[in-house]
């Protein structure tokens, strides 16, 4: 089975069945993908398929075959370079890191010039029990404000 | 005139808050967890435990075994089958007895995951009587009394008398990442990779269960997802039974949980009932305070004595009173043991006093927060146990604080006045509450001159690495501890260096809990970093090592000369400082469902000094958030002494939109004997927002006294608060 | 005496059709084989060893079941394997039938919005699913195909039982049919917690010429409220429409809420709904 991963193509054996977490955290070694519950309430999990947030511990491999997938490792690479990643560091959005990359992978779709609302509603489905997400909130808004100024220079 | 902060002199690394030393792996997705581990050869571990909460154990047999696995029962264990801890109660693995629901019986371990989770097992038990209800319970496993002045002299002298009785409910921890260890057989002895609190506790555990001398049990914290108390003691638990695994398969054994395993097995806030019976003055001065607490300590005893401890220290709130007595006790019950959960008992009974503060301004007819103002501890003041509170007691300039930047009185008249229309129409109700708390940070009383915690700091060529076995969990230990030392040397924060928690490198700075690791491992800290200092003298480290070779400066914890303890009476100085809070939230509530919406909160926090305010903010947010919670939401849900909603879906944890928006105002009164003023942060947050959440419910109409105050229970009082109405 | 075991995955085996006749073919070989599309529910089950199925089918290559379209005579179609991130993005559903949109929103989190499917929600019949009222309240049609044909049941008589319903083994829910709804239309979710939640009651209605209420999670199945319906409908005061409600629904105490708490909340909605259509 060929998987398109951050770009590049892996090549994996595993059953159709096989969580697409599973797969990606102990065959392809992209460990930045959590497991926090493996229910599909917290969020740790996700990563983009075709674009679209999902929960990888809910994805059957087999349903990821021939789409594209984006984890936590093709946002902004080794050195966290995304501007959503450097304000989570500024803002204190991440304490101890494990929901941080699913929340990031959520935070990377939310559409400019979202409201703090919005911006709520788009992180519902991600829960960090150290923040109690108001620093999330900031440097999301953080993210946005900085990319609007880089625009208007 | 509250006293005003002092103006401490200019600093240039503390008080900024530049960006988490590991917050780039974290946001990259590089940091390592123990799930994300790997190990040659290594195996993945199972429990199996037992279904009754109390019994016999009669013995067990296993359907097909495949090849390749192995079995740990309790007859492997080469020492002591006992958690050492406080008492040596609980068993590592069942022998026979069964004492709750979720207790280990075996251990299996096997490479492979599907021939792992196939493996059926069957256990024997003999189910007995169990005991699920505290009040019954008759076997305490500690009692603490507190006596100040003379009791009836206090309800002698009071105009009315107060009576009530607050309940509170278990909270499960839920750190994102589960419990989980990897342990590495060695040559002579064992290596515990883990996600964990206390580097030492799990070796002393590891020590008495595998009868080897501490040099050949190594302990490594890996990065770790969250603990908040929740992985202070259990670890010694699981890493014990990786550890035994690994140990007689002879290779790595990894053993994480997934969430139901988690929720059922791992220990969680205790349950506790607080009577409070007040003697009142017609003008609102206290005059006696009799209070008895009683916790659910579950099946062992775990950490439940000093959880205790700490509740009674904290029952009388920040409040000043002559004639005082705290009686507290922890029960044991046949349910998985409770344990350490931020706020460590404090939550519990400062729920209980603040409400009931509310009550006693409503039994007098007068304005609460004139209560509270009138009441609040001052410098001067004696606590319950006689500790006279020195200049940095702000309970009064955080009550104001609080007051004037929620406008809550102006806000509290505006809702009365929007309740008056709403109780009409059928609308939301809104309402208005506010808690006045303090949290003492450190071990309790000797806690901190027994434990004598060690702390060191080596010279590198381009600065110091400090060695501490204090964890980063999420709350910023790498980098405060690393602001101290750079302050105080001078240096840039880029100079400094933080070693990894691993029982081989560093030396026990105690466990990482009880709000400790800024105040008292950050002084020891910073109190190197003055040695390495005055053994440099002019030299740069790179010419004081050519000339000198290697040096660690090593210091051990100095009680201030001030403090005073007597542990038998529980008289004197409980803790070395104190923080204070005050919190207010306003909140809505839908008649239709009864369910309650908070709206704004606001929470106002003296904590010394805060080294490194973005995340000092973050511990006050995330606390706050977790205490709304605990207050409205959290409920365990209990049958025949199993967590019955063992599952994400079914325990309510708050997810953004349950969460309001927070204003936090950090308040700087220093201590003395703190890294530039510092106190603990770690846990106070916790303490005020339960009772601020009931209290707001209380202005609406609604009389409760118990939590978590979820709509099925509440939805009786708002119906006939709206019946009242109509 | 306690048998501790869960599933392998290896042990399991997942047909993928090439087609939707393919599908049907299998289905008909194979009464064992369970339909599986989005997989919020059925991995969950997986993970905690608490499913018994062992073979399943892949629903995934279908796309046909992905439409939403709106038939010349008003009937909004919406296959089976719409998911609920489609219906809050469907102008259709928006115009149509917003209540739909209204339960899609308040549905999990996005992950699960863009993965959950009607189709699942339906067949998978748990008396909590969130879409079912608004489907009973819109007294839509289920759409099952077989190799045999194609059959259309009302879905009053969809749901027979607690997580059982008139799909037979070698049928697949296609679409649902949903026609034209003159009216006010009104929908409520009561959960554990804002999002991510499951219903501890859950209600829709309509009110327009006629009057339709339907609740979740009150009884062993996604219901109508025929005679609260009745007593609204016959301007009985809301006292008896209350009491219509009451002896219509069977709640029970679980895990999430209390038969007295469903109840008293149950009669809430009911007139909530009727003041807000007004």
């Amino acid at each position: 089975m060929k998987l398109r991963i951050n770009g590049t193509t892996f090549r994996v054996e595993a059953h159709p069945l096989e969580r697409l977490l599973d797969v990606l955290r102990i065959q392809c070694k992209l460990t930045g993908t959590k497991e926090g519950c493996g229910e599909g309430e917290c969020g740790a999990c996700t990563v983009l398929l075709d674009g679209e947030p999902v929960n990888a511990c809910l994805v059957p491999v087999a349903h990821a075959e021939g789409r594209s997938i984006t984890t936590i490792e093709g946002l902004g690479g080794t050195e966290g370079s995304h501007p959503l990643q450097r304000s989570f560091v500024e803002q204190g959005a991440a304490q101890c890191g494990f929901c941080t990359p699913g929340m990031l992978i959520s935070a990377s779709v939310i559409p400019a010039g979202a409201r703090r609302e919005e911006i709520r509603c788009a992180l519902a489905g991600n829960l960090c029990r150290c923040t109690g997400y108001s620093a999330v909130y900031r440097a999301v808004e953080l993210a946005r404000a900085k990319r609007a100024r880089r625009r208007a220079r | 005139m509250p006293p005003r902060p002092r103006r401490p002199r200019p600093l240039s690394v503390v008080g900024t808050s530049p960006p988490r030393l590991e917050g780039a792996a974290k946001v990259a997705g590089t940091a390592r967890y123990v799930d994300d581990l790997e190990f040659p050869g290594l195996l993945l571990g199972r429990t199996i435990r037992s279904t009754v909460p109390r019994g016999e154990l009669l013995g067990w047999s296993m359907g097909r075994r495949p090849r390749g696995l192995h079995v740990v029962s309790a007859a492997d264990i080469p020492g002591r089958n006992a958690i050492a801890l406080l008492e040596p109660d609980q068993p590592c693995l069942v022998r026979r007895e069964i004492r709750h629901a979720a207790e280990p019986v075996l251990l299996l371990a096997h490479e492979d995951r599907d021939a792992l989770a196939s493996v059926a097992v069957e256990l024997r038990e003999r189910p007995r009587k169990a005991q699920l209800d505290v009040r019954a319970s008759r076997s305490f496993c500690k009692e603490i009394l507190i006596e100040k002045g003379n009791l009836s002299r206090g309800f002698a002298r009071a105009d009315r008398i107060v009576e009530g009785e607050y309940t509170t409910g278990h909270q499960e921890q839920l750190y994102v990442e589960t419990q989980g260890v990897i342990a590495v057989p060695e040559k002579d002895g064992v290596t515990i990779y883990g996600s964990l609190q206390c580097p030492y506790y799990v070796q002393k555990a590891l020590v008495e269960l595998l009868s080897l001398p501490p040099e050949r049990v190594r302990i490594i914290q890996v990065e770790t997802g969250g603990g908040f108390g929740g992985k202070e003691e259990y670890p010694s638990m699981i890493a014990g039974h990786a550890a035994l695994l690994a140990l007689k398969s002879g290779r790595p054994v990894k053993l994480v949980y997934d969430r139901s395993e988690d929720m059922l097995a791992t220990t969680k806030r205790h349950p506790s009932i607080v009577r409070h019976k007040t003697g009142v003055r017609r003008d609102g001065s206290l005059t006696a305070m009799q209070i008895d607490v009683l916790l659910d300590a579950g099946a062992y005893v775990t950490l439940s004595p000093v959880v205790l401890s700490r509740g009674v220290l904290h029952a009388a709130g920040p409040y000043r009173c002559e004639d005082v007595q705290i009686l507290g006790r922890a029960a044991m019950t046949n349910t998985p043991p409770n344990g350490a959960f931020r706020g460590f008992g404090a939550p519990q009974t400062q729920f209980a006093v603040e409400v009931h503060m509310e009550r006693i301004a409503e039994a007098l007819g007068i304005d609460p927060l004139e209560l509270r103002r009138r009441n609040a501890l001052r410098p001067g003041d004696t606590t319950a146990t006689g500790q006279r509170l020195g200049a940095d007691c702000s309970a009064l300039p955080c009550l104001e604080s609080a007051v004037r930047r929620s406008r809550f009185v102006a806000r509290r008249r505006a809702i009365e006045k929007h309740n008056a229309k709403a109780r009409v129409s059928g609308g939301p109700l809104r309402g208005i509450g506010l808690a006045l708390f303090f949290h003492g940070s450190g071990f309790t009383g000797a806690g901190e001159v027994k434990l004598a915690s060690r702390a060191a700091l080596e010279l590198t060529p381009t600065g110091a690495r400090i060695l501490v076995a204090s964890t980063e969990i999420g709350q910023g230990t790498r980098t405060i501890l690393s602001q101290i030392v750079a302050e105080e040397l001078g240096w840039p924060l880029s100079r400094i260096e933080v070693a990894d928690p691993d029982t081989r490198e560093v030396p026990d700075s105690g466990p990482t809990v009880a709000s400790r690791t800024c105040m008292i491992v950050g002084e020891i800290l910073r109190r190197c970093a003055q040695s390495l200092k005055r053994a440099l003298g002019r030299m740069t480290p790179r010419q004081y090592l050519a000339k000198n070779g290697p040096l660690v400066v090593t210091e051990q914890y100095d009680r201030p000369k001030s403090m005073h303890w007597d542990d038998v009476h529980y008289r004197g100085d409980a803790y070395g400082a104190y923080g204070y809070g005050c919190d207010v939230i306003e909140l809505e509530i839908d008649p239709v469902t009864a369910e309650v919406r908070p709206a704004e909160v606001t929470a106002v926090q003296d904590i010394g000094r805060a080294i490194h305010p973005v995340l000092a903010a973050g511990q006050i947010e995330g606390g706050t958030a977790q205490g709304i919670a605990f207050a409205l939401a959290e409920e365990v849900v209990m049958r025949d002494g199993r967590m019955a909603n063992a599952q994400l879906t079914n325990y309510a944890v708050p997810t953004p939109l349950d969460t309001p928006p927070m204003q936090v105002e950090i308040l700087e009164f220093p201590y003395g004997h703190g890294p530039f003023g510092a106190k603990g942060v770690g846990e106070m947050p916790i303490d005020g927002p339960s009772p601020a959440v009931v209290n707001a419910l209380r202005h609406a109409g609604l009389d409760i006294r118990d939590i978590p105050a979820v709509p099925e229970r509440i939805a009786g009082l708002v119906d006939s608060m709206r019946g009242a109405a109509t | 005496m306690t048998t501790w075991t869960s599933p392998a995955i290896s042990s399991m085996r997942l047909e993928r059709p090439r087609s939707l006749a393919h599908a049907l073919d299998l289905l008909e070989a194979d009464r064992g084989l369970t339909p599986m599309a989005g997989c919020t529910d059925l991995y969950v089950g997986i993970h905690f060893g608490s499913l018994k199925q062992r073979r399943f089918l892949d629903l995934q290559p279908l796309a046909s079941l992905r439409k939403i379209q709106k038939r010349p005579d008003g009937t909004l179609v919406l296959g089976a394997l719409v998911t609920y991130s489609q219906c809050l993005d469907s102008p259709l559903v928006a115009r149509a039938l917003p209540m739909l949109a209204s339960a899609a929103k308040e549905i999990g989190g996005v992950q699960i919005r863009n993965r959950g499917t009607l189709g699942g929600n339906l067949g998978n019949a748990s008396p909590a699913g969130d879409t079912l009222p608004v489907f009973l309240a819109a007294d839509a049609t289920v759409v099952l195909a077989s190799a045999r044909g194609v059959r259309r049941v009302p879905i009053s008589q969809f749901f027979l039982g607690y997580r059982k319903t008139a799909r037979r083994h070698n049928e697949l829910i296609t679409e649902i049919e949903v026609p034209p709804i003159a009216g006010k239309q009104w929908f409520r979710k009561v959960g554990t917690r804002a999002a991510n939640a499951i219903s501890k009651v859950v209600a829709a209605g309509v009110r327009g010429e006629g009057i339709t209420f339907a609740l979740g999670a009150v009884a062993p199945v996604a219901m109508r409220a025929y005679a609260a319906e009745c007593a609204l409908g016959s301007a009985l005061p809301l006292s008896e429409a209350h009491r219509a409600l009451r002896s219509e629904i069977t709640p029970i105490d679980d895990l999430r809420s209390t038969a007295a708490y469903r109840a008293r909340t149950a009669c809430a909605l009911l007139t909530q709904f009727w003041s807000e259509t007004r």
